[in-house]
């Protein structure tokens, strides 16, 4: 019994203990995201925004989930039960486990897998299956049409999403997250990839529904889009997961364009204990950076139509993305700078 | 446990402990509230009047084209990503071998551009 607990338990209980304290930081990052859009937003419109509950506001979020805890589960008539009530589980479930593969400093990472950017991009390819399910199994007419057209937004700016990565890829070698993050140690590859950073980041917006390509919510014409007959803990659940995406969106920008823990100039004026603090506080702060941008673009852009946005998508991004793998691809074959 | 396990299973158990999290925030409504269900609330939302037919009609056959596309490059896709990583070790000729490729699918490309199967009027 001693042996089996040694050898098979106490990893478990250990593993456990970190996937928690990966999930407990996340679930409170996405709460005061929400927070931190309502008080941008509301700086960007000369507002004050949220002021009430707690000191400035500060526990407006944990009023609001508590507000949507209290409320009735409404399933309508119509709906397919089981399938209505999975799509908001995988959807919070996905935006949750692609954080296993992050690296916060060298070596801090719960699963160091050598196919970690794979494993990401699966699993962000499988979050359409959430939407497609919502919008699918609650039939109605606004749902439906909102979940058609989010999982159409979602896989065309996948194929560009994919086209930057392996642009990234060939300059590193390498699929594991630590080594690209490392192989940013002279340069990050913002600066080199720029045209591709740009698409990224735009992608990103479209990927993760947010404005100006939240079409699928688009709340003038398709009320709230896939999750129009959600209430309840089912509709935090998405709003939840779209936020954490958001949140996965910038780790993965960080990791992959601004150098992930890495500091400017890799200045290191700590060791011990206080230099993984100051690699991860470098890395949360390009990612505050991001989720800055993102809510910057909301408040400042207006809503694509959906022929200009399949247009930016499938005549834009993909030949242009397309075009500048290709390119990276032979600067590094001529010039005989492959690392590997 | 051999390596590749070991590796992995902190993924499967993460997955198992955010499918738990996700099931138990669900349940925690439906068990904390009274539910008090009613054929009004819970007829589909359409402005007011009833629905005259199923959600499910037929729609555009471009979200289908769109797919379609999709899954040629999302295949093309996962085909760069091998390519990129052993693109050092394959050299020129691994290159123009997949520049060959990616020329057959950007041939295929421009004829749906002509075709208008990318148009969203």
């Amino acid at each position: 019994m001693a042996e089996l607990w040694r050898s098979y338990g106490l990893p478990t209980t250990i593993t456990v203990a970190e996937i928690v304290a990966i999930i407990v930081p996340l679930l409170l990052a996405v709460a005061y995201l929400t927070y931190a859009e309502r008080k941008v937003l509301a700086a960007a419109q000369l507002r004050k925004g949220p002021n009430v509950v707690g000191p400035f506001g500060l526990f407006q979020p944990l009023a609001d989930g508590l507000k949507l805890l209290m409320k009735e589960t409404v399933i309508p008539s119509g709906a397919n039960r089981v399938v209505f009530i999975a799509a908001p589980i995988i959807t919070f479930m996905l935006s949750l486990v692609a954080w296993a593969v992050i690296p916060f400093d060298a070596g801090v990472v719960l699963a160091n897998i050598n196919v970690g950017i794979l494993y990401l991009f699966a699993i962000s390819s499988l979050g359409v299956y959430g939407i497609i399910m919502a919008g699918w199994s609650s039939n109605s007419r606004y749902a439906f049409l909102g979940g058609l057209r989010s999982a159409a937004q979602m896989v065309s700016y996948e194929v560009s999403i994919g086209f930057v990565i392996v642009s990234v890829l060939l300059i590193v070698g390498s699929l594991n997250l630590s080594d690209i993050v490392e192989a940013q140690k002279t340069v990050w590859f913002a600066l080199p990839l720029f045209p591709m950073f740009i698409v990224f980041f735009i992608s990103g917006l479209a990927e993760t529904n947010r404005s100006p390509f939240d079409l699928p919510e688009g709340e003038s014409e398709l009320v709230a889009g896939f999750f129009v007959e959600y209430s309840s803990m089912t509709f935090a659940l998405f709003y939840l997961g779209e936020y954490a995406n958001m949140i996965l969106m910038s780790a993965m920008t960080s990791i992959l364009f601004l150098g992930g823990w890495l500091a400017p100039f890799n200045i290191q004026p700590f060791t011990g204990v206080l230099a993984h603090l100051w690699a991860a506080a470098w890395f949360f702060a390009k990612m505050a950076f991001v989720l800055f941008c993102f809510l910057w673009m909301r408040a400042t852009m207006p809503r694509f139509r959906y022929d200009q946005l399949m247009r930016l998508g499938w005549k834009v991004f993909l030949p242009l993305s397309l075009f500048w793998l290709a390119a990276t691809a032979a600067f590094l074959v001529f010039t005989g700078k492959l690392g590997a | 446990m051999d390596s590749l396990l070991r590796e992995y299973l902190p993924i499967l158990i993460f997955i198992g402990v955010a499918f738990g999290l996700s099931v138990v925030i669900v349940l925690a409504s439906f068990i904390l509230v009274r539910q008090r269900p009613d054929s009004e609330k819970l007829s589909p939302y359409e402005c007011g009047f009833p629905p005259f037919s199923d959600a499910r009609a037929k729609f555009d056959v471009r979200f289908y084209l769109v797919s379609l596309l999709f899954i040629i490059f999302d295949l093309e896709v996962a085909f760069l990503f091998p390519w990129a990583v052993a693109l050092g070790k394959i050299g020129v000729f691994g290159f123009w071998s997949m520049m060959v490729f990616l020329g057959v699918l950007t041939v295929g490309f421009i004829y749906e551009w002509k075709t208008g199967a990318l148009e969203w009027e």
